[in-house]
């Protein structure tokens, strides 16, 4: 059972504001999805092989071809949405 | 010549550009104009860019040099979830709503190399969640068989867009099935390569490891000639694969059909056009078994599990401090929890409050953990009938989607009822291997030719038998 602690916890966890109206809503539909996916409870059966065993690699490169500093940084400012100088503004943190 | 776009191919237009039948731009213009008065009752784009024709011009001096390629001047349409540099990108949602691209993703960088046109971006379900494109908060799009119908989803805007001569191609993203089911329900060719295949750098992410771009064409040979161009290692992709060579198939192919799958929620015109299709491709000379894949079933709870786990945490990133939406808020996080309440549609946060149950402490092994394990087991079902001990198969067959497309509101208030449209092509997002949907005839409703369409899967990386099956099945050479 999903309850309305439940889901002001879940959507606390996502950092989203909701009306009582999606609350209610949600409420119901989690409890009808997860009634469906619950069903894997019931499969008996431990992983066997990992994954695409054969393609499971680290995949790693050295820190070099770095971009020259700067370059971007006008086009990624320029999407903040708001901003002071070369800094993006927020809120007081601390 | 006049252009006929109902008769054209990417190889065909290729062959009139380089005849100078007719020039990109005319070529482009055709396609302006198709839009022009078909999109208004499909809606399948969001924008449509404003250097079409800048775009088809230097395509044209590319021609007249002697270096076109073949994708050079064809008129492509992206979904609004993969990254042009400098043009808005949304994944359809009101958290991006003024977001423009930063940088270009790899397969756009590719097709620029090849001096393909982008005609716009296409609509979807936002952030690719869904299967009708009626989670878009941009308005819904219209299947353009019958307008009263979905086009599927997520990348429907994409498939409408090819359905209606409103592009040449398009590219979508498939997550579950969202480029094969709108192909499927829009009466067009979808594939969604074997994962690693088409990086993913540039494409909004929602399963990452599930997602990947797949192309949407008028025919196979079109779905072959991007899977081409686009198969190419993207060093920016950790899970792109390495460069490899194509194996070639020559032998007689055999096809299994997981018959114990298809048994439940099947619509009985589903059912009929998909044996009527089986027998097609017997008389064309393949080999039929039913083949047995025990966990399959269980593919599409599995996948709504993996699925929201990977989405919630994707989807953390848009908090409004760096780009996208801000809502004002007195504090740093009334300002977070703010701006994802009011950016994020229904769909998006019922799939993050899900992410956040099935990954908490206390139900994290009974679901994430869980799951992970059935999903190798799935996994482990597919290997065996292709590469296994016992019958061996070339490639699996089943329907597309268990119905055809559904009337527009039909599934909005159940999203589980909107969930099983996924059940015969999450099993290939969940073991990353290839599979390639193709029309397969229509079913007639209230004097409307409804399309209908069967899937094939392949092992990894076996792409030509998809496409040499597909083929032979439409009748391509």
């Amino acid at each position: 059972m999903i309850s309305p602690e439940d889901i002001e916890k879940l959507a606390s966890l996502g950092r989203l504001d909701l009306s009582r109206e999606e609350k209610e809503r949600l409420g119901t539909e989690i409890e009808s999805i997860l009634g469906y996916i619950s069903e894997i409870q019931h499969v008996v059966g431990e992983a066997e092989v990992p994954l695409g065993k054969q393609e499971l690699r680290n995949v790693v490169r050295e820190d070099n071809d770095v971009d020259e500093s700067g370059i971007y940084s006008k086009m990624l400012l320029d999407e903040a949405p708001d901003r002071e100088g070369n800094y993006v503004r927020v809120k007081k943190i601390l | 010549m006049t252009i006929d776009l109902a008769q054209l191919s990417i190889r065909k237009a290729h062959d009139h550009l380089s005849k100078k039948d007719f020039s990109a731009r005319e070529l482009a213009q055709a396609y302006l104009r198709s839009i022009e008065k078909k999109d208004a009752d499909v809606h399948a784009y969001i924008e449509i860019y404003d250097d079409v024709l800048l775009q088809a011009d230097k395509a044209d001096e590319r021609i007249a040099l002697g270096e076109a390629d073949m994708l050079t001047g064809i008129p492509i349409a992206i979904k609004d979830n993969i990254l042009i540099a400098g043009k808005k990108v949304s994944a359809a949602s009101k958290i991006l709503e003024n977001y423009h691209a930063t940088y270009d993703a790899h397969v756009i960088e590719l097709l620029k190399k090849a001096g393909a046109v982008f005609l716009g971006r296409t609509n979807m379900d936002e952030f690719a969640m869904g299967g009708s494109t009626e989670h878009s908060a941009y308005g819904i799009t219209h299947n353009p068989h019958d307008f009263s119908r979905v086009p599927g989803g997520s990348s429907g805007g994409s498939a409408a867009a090819v359905a209606m001569d409103g592009a040449l191609a398009a590219l979508g993203s498939d997550t579950g099935g969202s480029v094969r089911q709108p192909a499927s329900f829009c009466g067009v060719v979808g594939l969604k390569p074997t994962y690693g295949n088409f990086s993913r750098s540039g494409l909004i992410a929602m399963g990452s490891s599930l997602d990947q771009i797949g192309p949407i064409t008028k025919t196979v040979a079109d779905a072959e000639i991007l899977f081409r161009q686009l198969r190419v290692h993207d060093p920016k992709d950790s899970t792109s694969l390495a460069a490899y060579e194509e194996k070639k198939s020559t032998e007689k192919l055999t096809i299994g059909i997981p018959y114990d799958f298809l048994e439940k929620g099947v619509d009985p015109a589903v059912r009929k056009n998909f044996d009527e299709s089986v027998k097609k491709l017997e008389s064309a000379g393949y080999a039929f078994v039913s083949v047995s894949l025990p966990h399959v079933e269980h593919s599409l709870a599995i996948y709504y599990i993996l699925m929201p786990a990977e989405a919630s945490t994707n989807l953390a990133r848009f908090d409004g401090v760096r780009y996208g939406l801000r809502a004002d808020a007195p504090t740093l996080l009334a300002q977070y929890v703010k701006t994802r309440g009011r950016g994020f549609g229904a769909e998006v946060k019922r799939r993050i409050m899900l992410g956040n149950y099935v990954l908490s402490s206390g139900y994290y092994d009974a679901y994430y953990n869980k799951a992970n394990a059935l999903r190798s087991l799935v996994a482990k079902d597919f290997d065996t009938v292709f590469n296994g001990n016992g019958v061996r198969v070339h490639a699996i067959m089943t329907p597309t989607a268990p119905t055809p497309a559904f009337p527009i509101g039909a599934r909005m208030a159940d999203p589980l009822q909107m969930y099983l449209a996924d059940i015969f092509t999450v099993p290939a997002n969940i073991v990353g291997i290839p599979a390639l949907a193709v029309p397969s005839g229509t079913m007639v409703e209230s004097g409307k030719n409804i399309p209908l369409g069967i899937q094939f899967m392949g092992p990894h990386r076996r792409e030509d038998i998809l496409f040499r099956i597909g083929k032979s099945f439409l009748g391509e050479s």
